[in-house]
């Protein structure tokens, strides 16, 4: 059947802000979408306020909403745009919510708008547990005995006839947010109690528990003519009991024999048929390690986590062809484009084996607790592609950019054999390393696996690695034969760790491997048919199958691996748009990456994808192969540019700033050197080698300071120091954390209060390109990634400005600067001096906002000048733009609910995952639609409402502005007694005084609404925070987040407006330059 | 394990290093590739694969070991096994041996430690491949193509009788004639609850008649189907007396038989994961499929036979029928094993038809 003839304009929802178990996924999905959709000419409307997305810019839909996602939101758009078709599929859980609730109240009927692909019926018997499990047994499928339950009460009830261990799920909550394993009634009370704040019906399924069967996935599609293709079958190397997302996991299914997989397939289709799904569908199943049972653990019809992996692993675009699917095609009808000569309609076949490992939060959060179980917790995941299993797991240990490149981790090298058998009975992200450990130290297999429930055939192939690693240091490397260092390179080592097991310097390992890895490619059809698609990994020791670029330019673009806190899907973007521009100016693209979640590792962005590691020797294996003319560093976040220096030492033409700039602005020493030779203020600050030093730089410098560890990500380790205990406090428990060489440099630094700045800047030497400055909303301290923002920044008066770009000029100067720059500064408080406080000489966190708001397309400008072209021949206005008539507020939006131990203060480290957007004519506006980014976020306190405040409030503007809002705003205040001194001295009346035992008794009644905690250390302002978290109070850590709150909340929203339509207010005469 | 080394030479002039699995055992024959995923047994003991090297696609084979009762034949006929990654420690509930042992008890020439994908390009790229394994690697094959009486070789000699899983008055009686038959085609007649009477390929009949069956299958096999045609008098009458299902090579001898003609394919069809349309339903099957030869569709008379089921990809023939003789066919193995169990309705659809027809025998 054709396309749907009636629909021409389609509303597709997007999944908003990043948080766990809802990452850049969903922007591939959403992207690939509305791609397929715009290939059908359907005119598309898009509604995301996640601004780091690629699927937001301008290109990729015609109208585009940076609005919220809110239904009340929503329903406006609906009214504005009047869409004949919502593709509610491809927004994640957060797109499945909304469209039901559009559908509830009415609005779809309303305005005629037909809910395309999977129906609402399906979708909420997919989702909603017991209506599914009433269709299970109506279909005569197994699935594990269960109860809903809305109280403690049932939930025992139900686990005294089952037994425990019991296994409980909140109903609809993003990434299993919530559940859990109990093992007794204590855990299950608390667990449940939890599970049931968090579900927005206030239900969670109490499950017979399944843990230690296998874990397999199946990844369908189905069209309205009932095809039915199974995609990619998963099995999960963690057997159940720890979430999908944070489970090591293996494409296609490993230990099933073909009888196993068939019973799972028949069921898969069975029972996708029975919801009647049209497009992607995700079924997981558990299956009896010992016997052919197997009960059904969930099903998600919709694109997921999963269904992009599966994308990834098998080359099969599911959310493209779902789109079309949705438009009424059937598989048949719709060509892979892998192929471009079979159909969507038959069963990929995979001639590698794909390896998805998560990432998760721990490096950042030490204090968390880092047991996994069934609520996700990791940010992000990389995938590696090999033709056996030792390689793929070595790579994807390498891609995970953990300081370690090979199946050794120290702090587990560390531990006692009892330590290790302890570690090993619980799932943790070091798992695999545990086991590793174990299998060194002589555990048996058999031992392992009766303690993990981890398949033997699992364990043997982690055992092939350790297993060849001890063959290989009973050898010298004078005696190894190529045929032997070809095994080692065929099973994933590295020449790091081969020079490590012969006790041999890299370069001599180096010096010796005389060929280069083959390329292989991904082509869904494991070289059935003839493929050109340009989707390659490495083998060794094979033969290579890429076809050799003709372009007479070839310019590799790095990705930015796993997204983590502090390194999310902005750069992404910024390494997307970089290869699109490339493609504009007729260059040859290449891409590394290994995120499967990314649009960067769509096989249709460059036109060569590796899917490899980020290290500099399987970067350079790549670099060596393609004999590319430029290598761009500056879109990879820190991943990228941390690999500049291997790459240029190894003969490679870094495209744009120098790696001698890049190490001027990252060495503290050549940095300060550098701003007092061009006379610009920084901070008093000093760089220690040694600890010895330092308590004397503490002298020079003063406290309060800011102390952080050199080459960091996200402000990994950052801290303000109040004195020289805490000096002597801070340093240990980093030696405790980190090896010496990732502590010093330490970076020793004057911590300035003051409000803070930053500028995104595309230079070429000579002229720079600002278009805009954002200012922080919180005070400096907290970390630019947790910060609010607002562009253009509003308080700065225009000498002000011409200051900052004044610095900014010099420094691109000095540093030749040629690319993107951004630079953060801060205005001190008292002075209104403004210092320089770093310089990142690559893309930024903020550089999407940028080029979405203000139309610049800096990535673009960026690729070009890096490749030679001047600033002065591009068509844009230089220097420092005059503010956009609109107000942007960038939003941090954080996951620490489903990261237990991490305290959700905000503070010099950086903790959020994601970001929201707020756009508006007036700040206050912005803000409002930033803070109503989600349901019921935003909305305003009233007199019903009581905040309990406990925190220290500085004797400054901030607070007294603070003040004026907490009276205007007419809510209850109870307070501590102290920081009833600092209300009072406002003339805040606070209603209650509590002391700290009141206080938490009180809160657990949950009588408040809102907290204000500021103080990091207070173990009492802690508890409160966590349980805040827990029950879904509204939290507050710093005045200003505060104060923008209340100003905003009480801001009625104006209708929304596409970012297109914002665009055009901006006078173009003064932004791009007439067209000679 | 001994590593050590042998080659595979190609009448292409490639030439491939592996490593024994079992033991130096030269072996020629024609190259094939599997794409299936899983069920590597199930491949090695289909009987089609007489003469053949079968290359699977899928580097890691040996994961679950082999069980006793995924076998398709009492004996694999493969002529050689090429695998890119052996896994020699199965543990798996049914495991029973490990690959190794199974390569080791039936003496069958294997190969590993190879790049099967590039080997799989060559096979792709040059359609008919004669590939020979050799412990020296100028030792080229002499084989041209599949010997002509290969199915003498895998046919069964006398005839068996396999009981119904649960007798009854409704029993019906199914012949099926043996080119080489997967023996999960007899098990799902046997689970549908009919009386099954493998009989050799050269069955007269006469023979036939003797029997008496509701119905006649024809199995797979391998080999070229032209190579029977010296059959065609003896099968002639059976397919036009007896209603008729004809599995993978059983439809390629019904077209032949019927004036039709058949060819040999590019580089065939071998795996778990093609798409067939069922032009009745309009819906895409996914079938389990091992041919190299296929029905031309212009051969076939249109007045008498239409087609059933087509071929996504290639369109090449995958399902046809008499117009109004109970005799129907399909290229594909409904019978899965391995592969997708999307096409069990054939059976289900063939045994109603043998029922319609009794009616009207009997009126």
């Amino acid at each position: 059947m054709p396309k749907l003839p009636s629909i021409k304009k389609v509303l597709v929802i997007g999944s908003g802000p990043i948080v766990i178990g809802q990452a850049a996924e969903f922007d591939y999905a959403g992207t690939q979408a509305c791609l397929a959709l715009k290939e059908e000419g359907i005119e598309v409307v898009l509604v995301n306020n996640n601004p780091a997305t690629i699927m937001t810019d301008p290109q990729f839909a015609d109208h585009i909403y940076l609005e919220p996602l809110t239904c009340e939101s929503v329903t406006k758009i609906i009214k504005q745009e009047k869409p004949d078709g919502l593709l509610p599929t491809l927004g994640g859980q957060t797109g499945l919510n909304l469209a039901l609730s559009l559908t509830e109240a009415g609005v779809l009927d309303q305005y005629e708008v037909e809910l395309l692909g999977t129906p609402l019926n399906s979708i909420q018997k997919g989702e909603d547990r017991e209506r599914f499990k009433s269709m299970m047994i109506d279909i005569d499928e197994p699935i594990a005995h269960s109860v809903p339950a809305t109280s403690t009460k049932e939930a025992i009830e139900f686990a005294d006839q089952t037994g425990y261990p019991i296994m409980i799920r909140p109903a609809y909550t993003l990434g299993g947010s919530g559940g859990g394993v109990a093992a007794n009634q204590k855990e299950l009370e608390s667990i449940v109690m939890n599970g049931l704040q968090l579900s927005p019906i206030h239900q969670v399924l109490i499950e017979q528990s399944v843990k230690g069967w296998k874990e397999i996935e199946f990844e369908v599609m189905r069209d309205a003519n009932d095809t039915c293709i199974i995609v990619c079958s998963m099995e999960n190397i963690d057997p159940v009991g720890v979430h999908t997302g944070d489970s090591m996991v293996v494409a296609p299914v490993q230990t099933l024999t073909d009888r196993q997989y068939q019973m799972l397939r028949t069921t898969s289709c069975k029972v996708i048929r029975e919801l009647g799904v049209v497009g992607g569908c995700n079924i997981q199943f558990a299956v009896h390690p010992e016997r052919d049972e197997y009960v059904i653990i969930e099903v998600n019809p919709r694109v997921s986590r999963s269904s992009a992996l599966a994308s990834k692993a098998t080359g099969y675009p599911i959310a493209r062809i779902a789109a079309k699917l949705a438009l009424g095609y059937h598989l048949d009808e719709v060509l892979n484009p892998i192929t471009a000569n079979t159909y969507a309609s038959f069963e990929p076949a995979i001639d590698y084996i794909a390896v998805k490992l998560p990432r998760l939060p721990f490096d950042k959060f030490t204090d968390a607790d880092r047991k996994l179980g069934t609520q996700m917790q990791a940010t992000g995941e990389v995938m590696a592609i090999a033709r056996n299993l030792p390689a793929a797991i070595q790579k994807a240990i390498r891609s995970l950019e953990i300081d370690v490149d090979q199946l050794h981790l120290p702090s587990v090298h560390h531990l006692s054999n009892e330590q290790l058998q302890l570690q090993l009975a619980e799932a943790s992200d070091e798992r695999l390393f545990v086991i590793g450990e174990a299998l060194r130290r002589g555990f048996s297999i058999e031992t392992i696996h009766g303690i993990t429930d981890i398949h033997p055939y699992f364990l043997y192939e982690i055992s092939a690695i350790i297993k060849h690693e001890n063959d290989l240091s009973d050898r010298v490397w004078e005696e190894m034969e190529e045929k032997d260092w070809l095994k080692a390179k065929q099973l994933g080592f590295t020449n790091k760790t081969l020079a490590k097991l012969f006790k041999v310097s890299e370069h001599e390992i180096a010096a010796e491997i005389s060929h280069l890895p083959a390329y292989k490619m991904v082509d869904t059809c494991a070289a059935e048919f003839s493929a050109d698609t340009p989707y390659y990994y490495s083998s060794w020791n094979e033969m290579d199958e890429v076809e050799e670029l003709d372009g007479s330019q070839k310019t590799v673009v790095i990705g930015s691996g796993p997204i983590r806190i502090g390194q999310g899907i902005e750069f992404d973007y910024c390494s997307v748009q970089a290869a699109m521009s490339l493609r504009d100016q007729g260059i040859d693209s290449i891409v590394i990456n290994n995120n499967p979640e990314t649009v960067s590792t769509d096989f249709h962005t460059a036109d060569h994808l590796y899917f490899e590691p980020l290290t500099a020797e399987d970067v350079i294996h790549i670099l060596q192969k393609e004999q590319a003319d430029h290598v761009m560093v500056q879109f990879g976040g820190q991943t990228a540019i941390n690999l500049a220096e291997d790459l240029k030492n190894a003969g490679f033409h870094i495209a744009g700033t120098s790696l001698s700039s890049i190490q001027k602005v990252e060495d503290r020493d050549q940095f300060y050197q550098m701003l007092t030779e061009l006379n610009i203020p920084h901070i008093p600050g000093e760089t220690i080698y040694a600890f010895q030093n330092a308590h004397d730089a503490a002298q020079t410098i003063g406290f309060p300071m800011l102390v952080r560890p050199s080459y960091v990500i996200g402000g990994k380790g950052m801290k303000v120091i109040q004195n020289e205990n805490q000096l002597d406090e801070y340093v240990h428990e980093l030696e405790h954390e980190l090896s010496a060489n990732s502590i010093y440099p330490l970076l020793m630094d004057r911590f300035i209060t003051g409000k803070e700045f930053e500028v995104d800047a595309v230079c070429d030497g000579s002229d720079i390109i600002i278009p805009g400055i954002f200012e922080h909303v919180e005070k400096a301290g907290i970390h630019s990634g947790d910060s609010m923002a607002i562009f253009p920044a509003p308080s700065l008066t225009e000498k002000e400005k011409e200051t900052i770009f004044n610095y900014t000029q010099k420094i691109s100067s000095r540093l030749n600067a040629k690319g993107l720059m951004n630079i953060q500064f801060v205005m001190d408080e008292a002075t209104k001096d403004i210092f320089v406080l770093e310089v990142n000489p690559r893309a930024s966190r903020t550089v999407p906002i940028v080029c979405k708001i203000t139309g610049i397309p800096l990535i673009d400008l960026a690729t070009k000048v890096q490749l030679g072209e001047p600033l002065q021949s591009q068509s844009y206005t230089l220097g420092l733009h005059d503010d956009i008539p609109y107000y942007t507020v960038k939003m941090p939006i954080f996951s620490t609910e489903k990261l237990s131990g991490v305290d959700p203060i905000t503070g010099p480290e950086m903790k959020s995952t994601g970001e929201a957007i707020g756009i508006g004519k007036t700040v206050p506006q912005a803000m409002a639609k930033a803070f109503h980014w989600s349901e019921n976020k935003g909305t305003a306190p009233d007199e019903k409402d009581w905040i309990l405040m406990t925190g220290s409030l500085a004797d400054d503007n901030n607070s007294s502005q603070l003040c004026t809002f907490l009276r205007k705003a007419g809510i209850n205040i109870a307070a501590t007694h102290e920081t009833e001194q600092t209300l009072k001295h406002y003339g805040v009346e606070v209603a209650e005084i509590l002391t700290k035992e009141e206080a938490k008794d009180r809160f657990s009644k949950k009588t408040f609404t809102l907290l204000f905690t500021n103080q990091m250390e207070d173990s009492f302002q802690r508890e409160l925070r966590e349980y805040a978290l827990k029950k879904g109070i509204k939290s507050f850590t710093a005045p200003e987040t505060l104060t923008a709150f209340l100003m905003a909340s009480v801001e009625s929203l104006h209708p929304p407006f596409s970012i297109q339509n914002y665009n055009n207010l901006i006078d173009y005469n003064q932004t791009e330059k007439e067209s000679v | 394990m001994d590593e050590h080394t042998g080659y595979l030479t190609l009448n292409t002039g490639h030439v491939f290093e592996g490593k024994w699995l079992y033991k130096d055992d030269q072996t020629e024959g024609e190259m094939v590739f599997n794409t299936a995923m899983t069920g590597y047994q199930e491949v090695m003991t289909d009987p089609s694969y007489a003469g053949q090297i079968v290359t699977m696609t899928y580097p890691l084979i040996g994961n679950y070991g082999c069980n006793d009762w995924d076998n398709e034949s009492w004996k694999p006929s493969l002529a050689g096994l090429i695998i890119a990654c052996p896994f020699l420690n199965p543990i798996h509930e049914e495991t029973k041996h490990s690959l190794q042992e199974m390569v080791n008890r039936h003496n069958i020439p294997t190969l590993y430690d190879m790049d099967t994908r590039a080997l799989t390009r060559i096979i792709r790229k040059h359609g008919e491949v004669y590939g020979k394994f050799t412990s020296d690697p100028n030792d080229f094959p002499a084989m041209k193509e599949i010997e002509s009486d290969i199915v003498r070789k895998v046919a069964i000699k006398k005839s068996l009788i396999v009981k119904p899983e649960n007798p009854s008055s409704s029993t019906q009686k199914i012949a099926v004639i043996d080119f080489g038959y997967k023996h999960s085609i007899v098990e799902t007649f046997r689970k549908l609850d009919c009386e099954i009477h493998v009989v050799p390929f050269h069955v007269t009949w006469e023979q036939i008649k003797e029997i008496n069956p509701d119905a006649v299958v024809l199995s797979n096999g391998p080999g070229n189907p032209k190579d029977l045609m010296y059959l065609f008098d003896n099968l002639k009458p059976i397919i036009n007396h007896y209603p008729t299902l004809g599995i993978c090579l059983g439809q390629q001898i019904i077209a032949l038989a019927n004036g039709a003609q058949t060819k040999r394919l590019p580089f065939g069809h071998r795996g778990s994961n093609h798409p067939v349309k069922d032009l009745t339903t309009g819906k895409v099957l996914i079938t389990s499929q091992n041919h190299g030869y296929t029905v031309d569709e212009k051969s076939l008379h249109k007045h008498e036979w239409k087609v059933t089921h087509l071929n996504v990809n290639d369109q090449s023939v995958e399902g046809m029928m008499h117009r109004y003789k109970p005799i129907m066919s399909v290229q594909f193995h409904p019978e899965a094993h391995p592969g997708p169990m999307d096409s069990f309705y054939i059976f289900k659809h063939f045994l109603a038809l043998t029922h319609t027809k009794g009616e009207k025998q009997h009126a």
